[in-house]
């Protein structure tokens, strides 16, 4: 009752920090799509800089998200900047992988077929391997997201607000309806988040794609 | 149409994939490239449409060298059908079939008119399966849009790489029936791989043999059968093959050529002269003998001479002239039916001027196809 009360009573400072947070973690996964999918697309055909490129990611994604903040202050400073960077860099591991995967496993097939047939290398991209891996590379957008969204709420540590600003000023107040309120907050966004995705990697896969067309023995 | 000119591939700079490769596709022709895996015949045809470049030598298509197309442009204008069949699974069958088109800007509206006859064309009426999707068709429907797509930019030329073996036994047949069947109405110039020598000898207006990078025999089907050039074709094509396609088998190839004449005026005294010379027991008998071969008008044998009492009767009056006519290239099976029918022992064979051009006996039969008989113990 305590809880509903509070949101009642702070609904739009909440809803003031439900933006905060969205806008961290929605400018940090989209630049990680702008850059992560691309250089996804370019180390396919190359498995030596694809094992650096991925190495490096790997790498990234194990450093503490504290630390990386706290690393991060040194070159943004204080603020939503730096908590931007340090989120899309984690969010860059999921959406290059899953790029990767993606592409490599669109069968050699499809690619004979479509240089048969006289397509040049961009056609092949954007009307074969694109349409074929756009579940797979929405898979790592949607894993990316849902990690941002659960990693955003440390930002507030370096002054960058959103919904982690409830949770800790929760914890210093005791306040424990403000705790919950941002966590719940912060779950759900995650949950809305991927669902969201998830309607627009339906909208974005082929008919042909889904598993009840694929009854039929392929050969 | 298109003409090999010493052609080379080799891979790993050693081996000789393909080597000093010779040879000319007429137009209309389909050609089937046949040998065992890692002959060359797949690397062979991927060079017509520079999927594979060649190391040395060059290709001509229509007189002009296929380095002087671009290479997209080329590949726009050579149908093209895999053994995977390779759909895209993402694209309805009406997109698939329109790709290739639409890549060289022809217009929306007759696109897809043209993709609807083409459709029709390979017996998957549009209205039920232009907008379905790869998943839901059977696995021989699919290779039929896949011929639909190769065909769909009116090209000249068609490219197949074992385009059926993935199909199960009746599904094969039927394609390959249907194949015939497009082919006789559009006569596009054809290159058909495959490994499957009955394939091969059903589909092929000529077919090239394959072993090690060469061309061991390119010739029409019936010729392999008959006449291999060495044991590697004898044994790829198989001892029994005779067997697989007894129509292949003309009545010159069962006829005994050693053939007694005798002219029309001649007396029973001199037939019964000339068989016993030549140990025969029967004659055909000729307008001109003194040629080599003269026109057919009937056969004497031996029983005709029975309750002859006069020896100077001529052969005309005794000659069995309402005999089966035969000629050189009636098939086999033709000619075992006639002779069941007419109930001969001796079936003239003549030429296409009706000179004698051998006879058939049930020894000459026999004679031949024990050499066919393939080495099986069990019969």
């Amino acid at each position: 009752m305590k809880l509903i009360q509070f949101f009642v009573d702070n609904g739009n400072y909440i809803l003031q920090k439900v933006g905060e947070h969205l806008y961290l973690a929605g400018v940090a996964v989209l630049l990680a799509c702008l850059v992560g999918i691309p250089v996804g697309f370019l180390i396919t055909n190359n498995k030596k800089v694809a094992t650096i490129v991925v190495g490096v990611a790997n790498t990234i994604q194990t450093i503490p998200s504290l630390a990386l903040f706290a690393f991060a202050i040194s070159v943004f400073g204080i603020g939503a900047d730096n908590a931007i960077f340090a989120l899309f860099l984690y969010a860059l591991l999921p959406i290059i992988k899953n790029t990767l995967i993606g592409i490599r496993n669109v069968s050699p097939t499809m690619i004979e077929a479509a240089r048969g047939m006289g397509m040049s290398r961009g056609q092949i991209m954007f009307q074969v391997e694109v349409p074929l891996a756009i579940s797979v590379i929405m898979g790592g957008v949607r894993i990316a997201t849902v990690t941002a969204i659960g990693i955003a709420t440390i930002a507030t540590l370096i002054g960058a607000g959103g919904l982690g600003q409830l949770i800790y000023q929760g914890i210093g107040m005791m306040n424990y309806e403000m705790i919950f309120a941002g966590a719940i907050c912060s779950a759900a966004l995650a949950l809305l988040a991927d669902f969201l995705l998830g309607l627009v990697e339906k909208k974005l896969t082929s008919k042909g794609l889904s598993k009840s067309m694929q009854r039929a023995k392929p050969l | 149409m298109i003409r090999l000119e010493k052609v080379r591939k080799t891979y790993d700079g050693q081996k000789n994939i393909v080597d000093d490769l010779d040879f000319e596709i007429r137009k209309g022709e389909l050609v089937v490239l046949v040998g065992e895996s890692g002959c060359g015949k797949t690397t062979t045809m991927k060079m017509i449409n520079r999927l594979i470049e060649p190391d040395g030598g060059d290709i001509f298509i229509n007189g002009k060298s296929i380095k002087s197309f671009n290479k997209n442009e080329l590949r726009r204008n050579i149908g093209y059908v895999i053994q995977d069949i390779g759909l895209f699974p993402h694209l309805t069958v009406r997109k698939n079939v329109s790709i290739v088109p639409l890549l060289c800007k022809k217009d929306k509206a007759e696109v897809d008119r043209s993709v609807e006859d083409l459709l029709r064309l390979v017996n998957l009426p549009p209205e039920e399966y232009a907008d379905r999707y790869p998943g839901e068709l059977s696995g021989g429907q699919q290779q039929r849009v896949g011929f639909a797509r190769a065909l769909a930019n009116d090209p000249d030329i068609i490219l197949m790489d074992e385009p059926f073996s993935a199909l199960d036994p009746i599904t094969r047949e039927q394609l390959q029936n249907e194949l015939l069947s497009l082919q006789e109405e559009l006569h596009k110039t054809i290159v058909f791989v495959t490994h499957d020598i009955d394939e091969a000898i059903k589909l092929g207006d000529r077919i090239a043999v394959m072993s090690e990078g060469r061309i061991i025999q390119f010739d029409a089907p019936e010729e392999i059968l008959k006449n291999p050039v060495n044991s590697f074709v004898e044994s790829f094509v198989g001892k029994d093959r005779l067997w697989k396609k007894p129509e292949f088998l003309k009545a010159e190839d069962v006829m005994n050529t050693k053939v007694v004449t005798i002219g029309q005026n001649r007396s029973v005294a001199h037939a019964i002269e000339l068989m016993k010379m030549h140990n025969t027991d029967v004659l055909v008998v000729v307008d001109k003998p003194t040629e080599s071969s003269g026109k057919i008008l009937g056969v004497v044998g031996t029983n005709r001479f029975k309750g002859v009492g006069d020896n100077t009767i001529k052969m005309k009056d005794i000659m069995k002239s309402d005999f089966p006519r035969i000629s050189k290239d009636m098939c086999l099976v033709d000619v075992l039916k006639i002779r069941k029918s007419s109930d001969t022992l001796y079936s003239p064979v003549m030429d296409e001027n009706g000179r004698v051009a051998g006879i058939i006996t049930n020894a000459s039969i026999i004679s031949v196809l024990t050499k066919y008989i393939p080495d099986r113990e069990d019969y």
